[in-house]
């Protein structure tokens, strides 16, 4: 008789609120960042940087720093080229128009001749004390020959300007263009109406709230050096800076990425000072650390966004979409980051037909060097920009058709019918259900009560605007053969190895990197779920590649859509494995034994064997088929991706702002994302939120500027606007599934819906709410200045607000 | 050297400082207490709050040598001998209030100064507002702010227990 017993995981596997096992450490001041550890004999380092956007080096004079107490070494350019390092790489080849490939200038670990924005490093001090190293710094002398900076995309591309790099004499990286030209002209030759609209998505600083650090040490021994550092995919920086950079073979240097403070993408990428110390370890025969100061961070970690875009739409006199025409200049900053090619490309004009069936795109990319800290992948990463043009774009639309912002939407939804859905800029949709997310959300928003909160709200003399955002967005890049025919120069698969000890407990190793993900407990429900083990007998090992066999790391929501589905692949292995054993030890064929529920059965017998028991036999192989199966169980698995996965949803935000103070206050924030399956809610809802505040960030306060001569002006936490508690409201965040139809979970990713779906419904609730001023556009971030005197313009058509 | 003798989590210490040593830098590098992080450098952040006898001090923006004699708490200092978490650590696990857990400590110790000071309970907006001076990149802030009034209500004695968080 069949014995169907409890799950062992009723309680921790998918779907549960799983609390997380990282907190203990972290809540009891265990955790262990980069900047915790402390390394016998270590050095400290100290990077000294531009003062200015753009000039020559013309002398380094570094003999006071020397002379001074407890210093052991000043490098600069001339250090470097004379060992015969490379320079910082960059990890995808954008090819433009007519075959051209984009202009990559070198990117020095350290300024060689020229520098090229505030904060570029000129000189990396070493010394015994992190204050000598500090002190040595101002002691080196640098004369600059000062040249004109070029603080934005207009200066750049201004004629007669100065070239920041020989190899790209226009400071254009590259013209790049995507979907049918042809075909999108002659979709506007029979429109009814084109709309055209234009805005910048505001420049950004990701702002992790750990600062960048690094360790390097070097064994003189075995030759091995190893670089402990804040990032995001320690393989990664182990590829590029071994290969490209250090010239170090991977079996000779260890990258190891501890507990991580948050990246927002912000630490993917190989920054010099990972080189630098890594190699200063080894001429100096002893550890150098380095950790960033946040003044430092501001102008030395990627920045992101900083996109012009104009954008023209075509409609039919019903409204339907017919044609889409977009022209961005991408900022690119003074060097090209590892992806920032391509984030204005192909993780954003690939996203140009969003969930709408317009039939003819043309996009087209001009990215531009200028004198500003290098732009990469922030949080969304191309797909926010996209996903704010597209939706403040169809909300002008609306107004200009004189069509309700929902119905316009709703008429050029892709249906659940249409999936696969190709779309005209090269991405095919597997799954949605826009419509759905919408209506749930419109639900939980009352949006059908919003009039009457508007009224109430005029009555207090505030002005109440409602926005609505449906987007759709794209994970799990991938797959690599696709990837690299568009110019990655990597694979975009993902590895996990899974050990099955022999009591049945079960270690993880993922390339996946957690830094506030929760990996550590969602990984683990889905183990523990799948295998039919405790949650408490699995363990997942992420962020050290002596431990893992490979791995591309945490980035683009990735981490469960592929690292996930890696997971799964290597534990089909082991569960056919164990099959085999359980044949063998019931004496039954494979083919008649079943794996559920933690336990291997004889299908149709009362017989079975437990998960440990299988894991025991395989390890102490006393009564075991040895002839045709090895022992042991463990397995590999490396996963690469059939497609992206396509999340979407619809964030709906209200606003209320005081005519007096221009104060932009959200009272009500609602989201509801497809992520596909979900194996924590709690972890997706935390994610959710997170993501949301940083668009609420983007939309209302946070901004990057620099001055005219190249300068950054917000350059600390006092000048750059972080959101804080009291920035945000209380979130409604829900989810709705449609299942990814071609990874072995379902899942889709929801490390970014929130940072892409929210500044759009933020602005158009801003705009709706200063409706009756005639406003049709505030461009990000809307801040109570940029809101009060917008007021004042249109003050003479002020309604008087109810007294 | 001017040398200064503190009191950190119950234990005595006599360290050697310079002039410009901070107390955050006493408590990482000369006590080997991490869970003070420094997040920015402008006292900003909240990353490095810690209690210096009544008031949460930013351990950034205090000179060591302003100290001697202080009696000092960190994040280390919270649990209980046996391991049991203070209210407010076991609020932030039960509501998902920490994610990288960088800003953690500084939070945690930032929301325990402010329920004592409001012995009669707290408004969201009052915790929201009093949260002012620590920034999380990661939560959003919607169950930090949650895990604070759960804290509150056993801190001050409403509760005998942390309710749950919504399953």
């Amino acid at each position: 008789m069949n014995v169907t017993l409890p799950s062992a995981v009723s309680s921790g596997g998918i779907g549960a609120r799983v609390r997380r096992k990282e907190d203990l450490r972290f809540l009891a001041g265990r955790g262990r960042y980069t900047d915790d550890l402390v390394r016998p004999g270590q050095l400290h380092g100290w990077v000294l940087r531009s003062p200015h956007a753009h000039a020559s080096i013309d002398a380094i004079n570094d003999a006071a720093a020397r002379a001074m107490p407890g210093v052991r070494a000043v490098y600069t350019a001339r250090d470097i080229e004379a060992a015969g390092l490379g320079g910082v790489p960059c990890g995808w080849q954008v090819t433009g128009k007519g075959g051209k490939v984009m202009a990559e200038p070198p990117h020095p670990v350290l300024a060689s001749g020229k520098v090229r924005h505030v904060g570029d490093p000129v000189a990396f001090i070493v010394a015994e004390t992190r204050a000598q190293a500090r002190d040595a710094a101002e002691a080196v002398e640098v004369s600059y020959g000062v040249l004109p900076a070029l603080p934005d995309i207009g200066s750049a591309i201004a004629p007669g300007a100065v070239a920041l790099h020989d190899g790209a004499p226009d400071n254009l990286c590259f013209d790049w263009e995507i979907g049918d030209q042809a075909a999108t002209d002659a979709a506007f030759a029979r429109a009814h109406k084109v709309v055209r609209f234009e805005t910048t998505n505001n420049r950004l600083v990701p702002n992790a709230m750990e600062p960048r650090a690094a360790i390097g040490e070097f064994d003189p021994d075995s030759g091995e050096y190893t670089l402990t550092t804040t990032s995001q995919n320690p393989h990664v920086i182990r590829l590029l800076m071994g290969a490209f950079v250090l010239k170090l073979s991977e079996h000779k240097l260890r990258v190891v990425a501890p507990d991580v403070g948050g990246g927002f993408g912000s630490k993917i990428y190989h920054y010099a000072e990972e080189a630098l110390v890594t190699w200063a370890a080894g001429q100096l025969r002893q550890p150098v650390r380095w950790t960033c100061e946040r003044s430092e961070s501001f102008v030395s970690d990627a920045h992101g966004r900083d996109h012009v875009t104009t954008a023209e739409l075509a409609l039919d006199a019903d409204g339907r979409f017919l044609g889409l025409r977009v022209q961005t200049l991408a900022n690119m900053g003074a060097y090209l980051s590892t992806f920032a090619p391509a984030v204005p490309t192909y993780l954003s004009a690939t996203l140009l037909a969003g969930c709408y069936t317009t039939p003819a795109i043309h996009g087209q990319v001009k990215a531009v060097f200028t004198s500003t800290v290098p732009v990469d992948a922030y949080r969304g990463a191309g797909r926010p920009e996209t996903t704010y043009l597209l939706e403040r774009l169809v909300d002008v639309a609306a107004r200009e058709m004189g069509m309700d912002r929902l119905e316009i939407r709703r008429r050029n939804f892709i249906q659940p019918s249409q999936f696969p859905y190709q779309t005209p800029v090269a991405l095919q949709y597997d799954s949605g259900d826009y419509e759905a997310t919408l209506r749930q959300a419109l639900d939980a928003a009352d949006y059908a009560g919003f009039e009457a909160r508007r009224a109430e709200a005029k009555a207090r003399g505030m002005l109440r605007g409602i926005g609505v955002s449906t987007y759709l967005e794209a994970c799990g890049i991938a797959p690599s053969k696709l990837v690299g025919q568009l110019g990655a120069r990597a694979g975009l698969y993902e590895v996990a190895n899974i050990r099955v000890h022999p009591t049945g407990s079960v270690s993880v190793f993922t390339g996946t990197h957690s830094h506030g993900q929760g990996h550590e407990t969602s990984f683990a429900q889905l183990v523990a779920e799948q295998l039919g083990v405790p949650i408490d007998m699995v363990e997942i090992v992420h962020g050290d590649t002596a431990k893992i066999p490979f791995g591309m790391g945490t980035y683009g929501s990735r981490s469960l859509a592929v690292g996930g589905a890696a997971m799964v692949k290597a534990m089909d292995k082991i569960i056919a494995k164990g099959r085999k054993i359980a044949a063998h030890l019931m004496e039954a064929s494979v083919e008649d034994i079943e794996f559920a529920d933690g336990r291997f059965r004889v299908a149709g017998t009362d017989r079975s064997k437990a998960f440990a028991e299988i894991s025991m036999a395989a390890y102490v192989p006393h009564d075991y088929p040895i002839e045709e199966l090895e022992p042991g169980l463990e397995e590999t698995a490396f996963y690469d991706p059939k497609n992206f996965t396509y999340p979407g949803g619809c964030h709906i935000c209200e606003v209320e702002i005081d005519p007096e103070t221009g104060g932009v206050e959200v009272v009500k924030f609602t989201a509801c994302d497809d992520v596909g399956r979900v194996i924590n809610p709690m972890i997706v809802e935390g994610q959710i939120q997170g993501g949301v505040a940083q668009g609420i960030g983007q939309a209302l306060i946070e901004n990057t500027v620099y001055d005219s001569e190249g300068q950054l002006l917000s350059a600390s936490f006092n000048d750059y606007a972080m959101p804080r508690a009291a920035t945000v409201p209380e979130f409604t965040v829900l989810t709705s599934t449609t299942l990814c139809t071609h990874n072995p979970l379902g899942v889709k990713g929801c490390g970014e819906v929130g940072a892409i779906g929210s500044p759009p419904a933020v602005m158009n609730a801003v705009v709706d709410a200063l409706r009756d001023y005639g406003v049709t556009h505030v461009e990000m971030p809307a801040t109570p200045v940029k809101i009060w005197s917008i007021i004042q313009q249109g003050g003479a058509a002020l309604p008087q607000a109810a007294e | 050297m001017p040398q200064v003798s503190l009191t950190v989590n119950g234990k005595s210490h006599t360290v050697d400082v310079e002039g410009r040593t901070l107390l955050v830098e006493v408590l990482r590098e000369k006590l080997r207490l991490t869970g003070t992080h420094v997040g920015c450098d402008t006292s900003q952040c909240g990353a490095c709050v810690v209690q210096v006898g009544e008031d949460s001090v930013k351990a950034c923006t205090i000179l060591a040598v302003q100290l001697d004699g202080a009696e000092i708490t960190t994040i280390e200092g919270l649990a209980a001998a046996d391991g049991t978490l203070h209210p407010m650590q076991e609020a932030f696990r039960e509501y998902h209030a920490l994610q990288c857990g960088f800003c953690t400590p500084g939070m945690v110790m930032s929301a325990i100064d402010l329920v004592k000071k409001h012995p009669s309970g707290l408004s969201e907006q009052e915790i929201r507002e009093g949260l002012e001076g620590n920034i999380c990149r990661c939560t959003g802030y919607h169950n930090i702010v949650k895990a604070i009034a759960a804290a509150a209500e056993v801190m001050n004695g409403k509760r005998s227990e942390l309710a749950r968080a919504a399953e």
